[in-house]
Order: C-alpha cells, then structure tokens, then sequence
C-alpha cells in the first residue's frame, strides 16, 4: 500500500523557537490516522506545517508530490482540505456561502449544487439555516459547517484540527460518527489531532502519539488504545 | 424652498461623484486596510488618459471604456509594483508609498500636461434635466451612474464567485487560503477595480471642475469623509456616505452666514472627525469584535 501523505524530518519553527524536531510519519490512502498528544506537543504544528501555514523544513510529500514551497492555496487545490483549530469560518457570510467558497477552487462548477445537497443530507441542521448567518450558528452546528466546507473542495485528505474542542461529548459523538461515515462512503483519508484521546482512538485505524515535537510512539489504533502508558497519560485509567 | 432643493437636489450630484470616490477607497480599505491617499490622482491621471483619446479623435464612451480597461490595469500593475512588496510592512511605510504615488502621479501628468486647466466633454450634455430648472442633464447622468456602479458591485459581491472569493479574502484571508483562494491577487484585483471606479469618478467630475492635475485634491477629501461616514467596510454605506457628504456640504455653505465655498472643504474635514469621535464604524460599518 502506498503512503498518501509521507513526511519526513520536519522540523518546524515559530520564529527562533523550534516546534517539531524531525517529525516522521506516513497516512495511507484510505486510512483515519490519528494523532495524539498534549498541549503543546506539536499536533496543530504539524498541520500547519503541511499546508506550509509557518515556517519548515524536511520533506512532505502527497501522492508522491513534494509540497515544500507551495503556497497554502496551492497545497489545498491539490485536494487537502484544512479545518484550522478555531473553524475558520466566514462568519460574515451565510451558511450556503461558506460551503460554496469551500469549493471556489474547483473547475467543476455545475456539480457544486449537487454538493451542496450532499452536505445538507450529512448535515440537515445546516439545510435548516442555509441563508443565516454562519456566525450565529451554535459551536457545534459552525464545527459540522467547517467539515462540511472542507468536504466542498472534494479533497482527497482531510485535516481535522480538534474538531470536538468546544463541544457537548453528545454532539461530539455526531460529530465523529460523520466524519466515519465521510471516511468510508466518500473515500476521503483523514488526518485528525485530537486531544479526546478515546473517541478519536474509537474512530480511527491508525494512530501517532506525539510528544515535544517527535513522534514517541505508532500503530494501529486498537494497539495504541491498549497501550499500557498511553492509558495512563491520555486516557486516564 | 426653491433654492432649499435645487441645493439639496446639487449636492446629491455631487455627493454621487464623493461617492465613488468613497467606494474606491473602501474597495482598497477592505482589501489592504489602509486608506489609499493616491486615490484621487490615480483618478485625475486616467482622466487624462481619457481626455487624450479624445484629442486623439476617439469618441466619447470609446475613451471611457478604454480608460476603464487603462485603469484597471494600471491599478493592478500599481499593486504589484509598490504595495505587494510592502504587504507585512507597518502603516507609516504605506502612508509613505501612498504619499510617494501621489506626488509621482500628480508630477507626471503636470510634465506631461501642463498645469493649464481643460475643458471635458460631458457625456450627457449641460441642458435642463426634464425640462427642469432645478438640476442639468450632466447631474443627473452623474447620479444615474452612481447607482448603476453600486448595483453592479452588489451583483459583482453577491452573486459572482470571484466576488465571494474577494470578499473572503478580505474578511479573513488565512480561512481564505485554507480553501484555495490566491488572496495576494484578491488584493489585486481590489485594486484594479478601485482604480477604474475613480476614473468614473474622474471622468464624470471633470467637466465641473476643469480638468488639470489638481482637480481630485478637494473631491478626494469629500470621498473619504463619505467613506468614513458610512463606514470603511460598507459600500453601500460609502454610496450613501458620498450622498449625505454632499448634500451636508451644499446646505452648510448656502445657509450658514460666512461659510461659502471658501470654508466647504474644512467641512469636510470638521465632519470627519465629529463621525470618528461620535459613531468610529460610520453609519453602517461592521463592529468587529475578536474572541480573544
């Protein structure tokens, strides 16, 4: 099996400060990888560094394609969509108008419609308030908007950025159920940090646990869940 | 009563003409936040361009689409040049690049024009307007532009996509980049569209001031003052801005003993500051308010 995404010796920095010290690791086509770890170890780095959002260096590589010196907006027309930590969303602008700018990027645009539908049928709340606007969404309804708008691009990797931060454990179960379903019906590979260490182990096939900067530890998700001291350091029992 | 509203019915003119300049500015605002002091010579200068066709035996709404295009161009050229490479640069550097484009635009057409003032023609003629005493052809067309521009900008943001991607780039360009939007070509483009709408600013107030290259000067201060009364990240509020600018202007000369047209522009300028002090978003700018 081929690795989507391949990174390799990254090592990132916020001005003189180094966040990751030769972060390695792979996502396979198809897989839900997660990555684990503390305030501060460096998961939202790593997806930042992915879509170069801050200075890097080493090699990441997408279907085979080196991503160094990309512009952001070219990384994500290569089909990786970004839901940042935060949401990201327009919140000026209306329901329909940020999933539509989800898909600005794309050539195809008589499908966009037909997309659209698709998202309200995933999430029917966003149907019901289509013309709102998207800043008067409750959190968990603008994280569903965020997912859904990252979907508009129909990327071939999706990055999750803490989607549960914020939310009722209730809608936060929805939520990871979705984005189960996105992953097997859509055929779209998604790569989630999260600091709800057990859902995201529940959800994924495959995880990384990261710790100041350095990937510490790897496997499949069950393995990783079963883990004598990432019970005791994430999981808490 | 009857000069009441033939002065109310001239300062929606006019105000027509603060208004594009107002959303010209605005256009630049939402997209780099910095007001753009070269606005009014950029829109003198493709004035010029215009009125060079003319000369040149072309006719009018020839030179005028042609000039859209110039301008339009230039704009982006002007983006490119100077204010791309100043895009993390503090606000003193691009106070000084905008005062720098203006001085350069503002020497260029003097060497190339001369500092004599021209007649411009007017597309829609000097005559009564309907047979009406209170306001000309010329007005009217001026205020019928106005509105013409504002509704295709509504259609241009609303309903086009690039219009979406510009305004995303503008509300939050890091979110813009994270679904693809070039957001330095947004700012671009913002710049070629404001500065074709000063030279319709341009072109429809130079048969009432002359044309030389300091006619802007005083309709670029009434463009700001119109901006920032409807407030910097509100077209429609720079349009209504432009119209409540001029109206305001009209009647504080003709009925205020010792105002006149020698004190109008401190007028201007007094309302400016009373609008920053009292109400700092305008009339119908956004509060913006950051989650900390």
């Amino acid at each position: 099996m081929t690795a989507l995404l391949h990174v390799k010796d990254l090592r990132a920095y916020y001005g003189q400060v180094q966040a990751l010290h030769g972060l390695e690791f792979d996502l396979q086509e198809g897989s839900l990888t997660t990555l684990l770890g503390a305030n501060g170890a460096g998961k939202t780095t790593t997806l930042r560094s992915i879509c170069n959002m801050i200075r890097s260096t080493g090699s990441i590589e997408f279907e085979g394609k080196k991503l160094d010196n990309k512009s952001t907006e070219s990384i994500v027309r290569l089909g990786i969509a970004h839901v940042p930590q935060g949401r990201g969303t327009f919140t000026t602008m209306t329901v329909e108008e940020n999933l539509q700018l989800g898909a600005i990027s794309r050539k195809d645009i008589k499908a966009i419609g037909d997309d659209i539908e698709r998202m309200y049928a995933h999430f029917p709340v966003l149907k019901q308030r289509h013309t709102q606007q998207a800043g008067t969404l409750s959190g968990g309804e603008q994280q569903m908007l965020a997912v859904a708008r990252a979907l508009m691009l129909r990327p071939r990797l999706m990055l999750l950025d803490e989607p549960s931060f914020g939310l009722a454990p209730l809608i936060v179960r929805d939520l990871f159920k979705i984005l189960g379903k996105i992953n097997r019906e859509d055929k779209v590979s998604i790569l989630v940090v999260e600091q709800n260490a057990q859902l995201a182990l529940e959800l994924a096939d495959k995880a990384y646990v990261i710790e100041t900067g350095r990937i510490v530890m790897s496997g499949t998700a069950d393995e990783i869940a079963n883990n004598e001291d990432v019970r005791k350091s994430y999981l808490g029992y | 009563m009857e000069l009441f509203t033939n002065q109310v019915l001239a300062g929606i003119a006019t105000g027509a003409i603060y208004a594009c300049m107002a959303l010209a500015v605005v256009m630049i605002y939402q997209a780099i936040d910095h007001l753009n002091f070269a606005q009014g010579e950029m829109a003198m200068f493709s004035t010029f361009v215009a009125w060079q066709m003319m000369q040149w035996g072309m006719p009018y709404w020839g030179a005028f689409a042609l000039t859209l295009i110039f301008s339009f161009v230039g704009g982006i050229v002007i983006e490119r040049a100077l204010f791309k490479p100043l895009a993390k640069a503090p606000v003193l550097t691009h106070v000084a690049g905008f005062i720098a484009l203006f001085a350069i635009i503002n020497s260029v057409a003097g060497l190339t024009w001369d500092f004599t003032i021209k007649q411009f023609p007017s597309p829609f003629g000097s005559s009564p307007f309907l047979g009406s005493q209170l306001i000309s052809t010329h007005q009217a067309g001026m205020i019928g532009v106005t509105l013409v521009l504002l509704v295709l900008l509504f259609i241009f943001f609303r309903y086009t996509r690039v219009g979406l991607a510009m305004r995303a780039a503008a509300t939050l360009p890091e979110s813009a980049r994270l679904v693809g939007i070039n957001t330095s070509w947004m700012i671009a483009l913002g710049w070629g569209m404001a500065a074709a709408i000063g030279s319709i600013a341009g072109m429809l107030i130079a048969p009432v001031v002359f044309l030389e290259p300091n006619m802007m000067g005083g309709v670029l201060i009434y463009g700001f003052a119109a901006a920032v009364v409807g407030g910097l990240s509100s077209p429609l509020g720079a349009v209504i801005g432009g119209f409540l600018v001029g109206v305001f202007e009209n009647l504080v000369g003709t009925y205020i003993p010792g105002v006149g047209n020698e004190l109008k522009l401190p007028i201007a300028l007094a309302l400016i500051i009373t609008v920053l002090v009292v109400k700092p978003n305008g009339l119908f700018g956004r509060t913006i308010v950051k989650r900390v």
